[in-house]
């Protein structure tokens, strides 16, 4: 039998080959196929979601014991629990008798997953508990060995990544170069730990690509946001206009990159003396009658911004300005996307209630901006498929590249080093040379 | 206290028109039914009822529904210039509470948007607090609760 060849992994490869292919690194540019290719969808699956580290959510919203919220990595739906001891599990959603989901909600409190089929229960670790009338599986299966099945996942600053793949490099080494970007990411509790406070969900009929690439393109803001920066004060309309500013985008390796849209919002603790802004006031003031003293409200109302950078974190996540984008590929022509807001835990009231008023102007369905940026990306999907061959161009800024500090290529804050990064990773990862190995 | 059904037909000629604005993109008139401290809410959460400290879809105050209208109406959205026409049927009309200072009613809407040739739903509850003025009321509050407002919904360029 070993010397047969399995068609359905040469078939794999061959796709994956295939995607590889569309993406012409050395001149910036990708086949605009692998926005609608189906079989390409298919073995992104598995070569790019079910073989990376994905990210399922941010310990903050599994807070207490019994706590748990549910996810997807790529269509596998998850449980992420806190179990008694307080330790994280990340489970497949799936029942071993049947398959039943054995949790359903976006999130909740409870003792035990119970399939509601025929009333398997598991423990907030995964373990299989119970089971009605358990003496006809005798000599036929342990309980023991029949639990949820587990997910290998590691953490970075509270944020939990999981994978299917158990011989994928330590999640610290995936994000490298990321992890600088994360930590100063979250200094924007303003002394308090990060916390999730909630979170928008919309969905766009387009490729997941699509989005991915729009996290670190500065180029489309003055265009799309035109509606959302004329709504802002002229103080904060300045702040947005950063196209001719100091930014860029830098390019961090594995897939990842950081645009700096506004430099002197890269770190929230620093410049701590600088006065606080008219628009802030309110806010100031609400925090001052909370009891905080005036280097705690320099440091919150600092904060209350988010940072002025997006990081993008290949495949699946962001950390932009002031909120996690997390997005799943529902098929090759619809994408759903998570906008989850940020505040701090135990931090003034008045301080959450303005980051929350914040992500609402902006961010979600009913947002200033998303809607913009789901018409544009519902158009790019439309639009790309006219004609039998075409590229799309990642190459603006290609020859202006620069070495920043930590020794990565760095473009303009409205160059596409970013979208570059991430195909290179995407082309690394679909490539038939990574695969073949494996296989 | 008026009869309820006196009371009955005014909250439904309030809610008819103003749900006719929104249809017909009247959203300057619409600006002016509302009360200074009002607010329009489209929660995330049906069971949560302190909204200033929950993440909403929209938690609008005079500003900020102010702004929304100049969004739709300046030819700056690229999402708004998109948006056919809405149309959206208001009914089971029931009134909760009818004080002298205010009126709290809520009623079942369909609103059916037209977008890129496609037919969008959205099925909702909505809850009104009026104020009564001068023989008719002002909108202290309007809460919007979606069917599905914690699922992967659209985008939103209109008011509901």
């Amino acid at each position: 039998m070993s010397d047969l060849i399995d068609m359905k992994d040469v078939d794999a490869v061959c796709i994956g080959q295939r995607a590889a292919d569309m993406v012409d690194d050395e001149n910036g540019r990708v086949k605009k196929a692998l926005y609608s290719d189906t079989e390409i969808f298919e073995e992104e699956q598995d070569l790019v979601f079910n073989k990376n580290w994905i990210f399922v959510g941010h310990e903050s919203e599994v807070p207490e014991k019994g706590s748990f919220k549910t996810a997807w990595i790529g269509r596998h739906p998850v449980i992420m629990s806190r179990d008694r001891k307080m330790n994280i599990h990340v489970l497949q959603n799936r029942c071993r008798h049947r398959g039943a989901t054995v949790c359903e909600g976006r999130k909740g409190k409870t003792n035990a997953f119970t399939c509601p089929y025929h009333g398997w229960g598991y423990g907030l670790d995964g373990s299989l508990r119970a089971l009605p009338k358990p003496e006809e599986y005798d000599n036929v299966f342990n309980k023991e060995e029949m639990p949820l099945e587990s997910l290998r996942w590691e953490s970075y600053q509270g944020m939990v990544f999981a994978t299917f793949n158990n011989d994928i490099e330590p999640l610290e080494e995936f994000l490298g170069g990321a992890k600088k970007w994360i930590d100063l990411f979250m200094k924007q509790g303003g002394g308090y730990p990060v916390k999730v406070l909630g979170e928008h969900r919309f969905n766009f009929p387009g490729n997941w690509k699509i989005q991915l690439e729009n996290t670190t393109d500065a180029y489309h803001f003055p265009i799309v946001h035109k509606s959302f920066v004329t709504s802002l004060d002229d103080a904060t309309a300045d702040i947005f206009d950063f196209l001719d500013g100091e930014g860029f985008v830098e390019d961090l390796g594995n897939g990842h990159s950081v645009m700096v849209m506004i430099p002197q919002l890269v770190d929230l603790e620093a410049d701590l003396e600088q006065p606080i802004p008219e628009r802030f006031s309110e806010l100031a003031q609400a925090l001052r009658d909370e009891g905080k003293n005036e280097d705690e409200v320099k440091k919150l109302v600092r904060a209350a911004h988010g940072t002025g950078f997006n990081l993008n974190l290949f495949p699946n996540v962001s950390c932009s300005m002031a909120f996690f984008r997390v997005l799943r590929p529902v098929s090759v022509n619809e994408t759903e996307i998570q906008h989850v807001a940020l505040g701090g835990e135990g931090a003034p009231s008045a301080f959450n209630q303005k980051r929350m008023r914040l992500h609402e102007h902006f961010q979600g369905p009913m947002g200033f901006g998303t809607p913009d940026d789901g018409e544009a990306w519902e158009r790019v999907q439309k639009g790309s498929m006219a004609g039998e061959d075409g590229w799309i161009l990642v190459n603006r800024g290609m020859t202006k590249l620069r070495t920043s500090e930590d020794g990565n290529p760095q473009g303009a804050v409205c160059s596409e080093t970013g979208m570059r990064g991430a195909y290179r990773k995407y082309k690394q990862v679909m490539s038939a040379a990574a695969n073949a190995e494996e296989k | 206290m008026k009869s309820n059904t006196q009371l009955l037909a005014q909250v439904t000629e309030f809610i008819g028109y103003e749900a006719d604005l929104l249809d017909h993109k009247g959203y300057q008139d619409w600006l002016s039914l509302w009360t200074e401290k009002g607010l329009y809410i489209v929660p995330t959460d049906l069971d949560e009822t302190d909204y200033l400290n929950t993440v909403n879809l929209a938690l609008d105050d005079a500003d900020m529904r102010r702004m929304r209208v100049a969004r739709l109406e300046n030819g700056e959205s690229v999402s708004a210039n998109s948006v056919g026409y809405t149309v959206r049927m208001m009914s089971r009309i029931r009134v909760l509470e009818a004080g002298d200072d205010v009126v709290i009613a809520r009623c079942a809407m369909t609103l059916n948007e037209l977008r890129h040739g496609k037919l969008v739903t959205y099925p909702a509850n909505v809850e009104y607090t009026l104020k009564p003025v001068d023989g008719g009321f002002k909108l202290d509050r309007k809460v919007v609760k979606l069917l599905h407002a914690d699922g992967f919904l659209r985008t939103v360029s209109f008011i509901f």
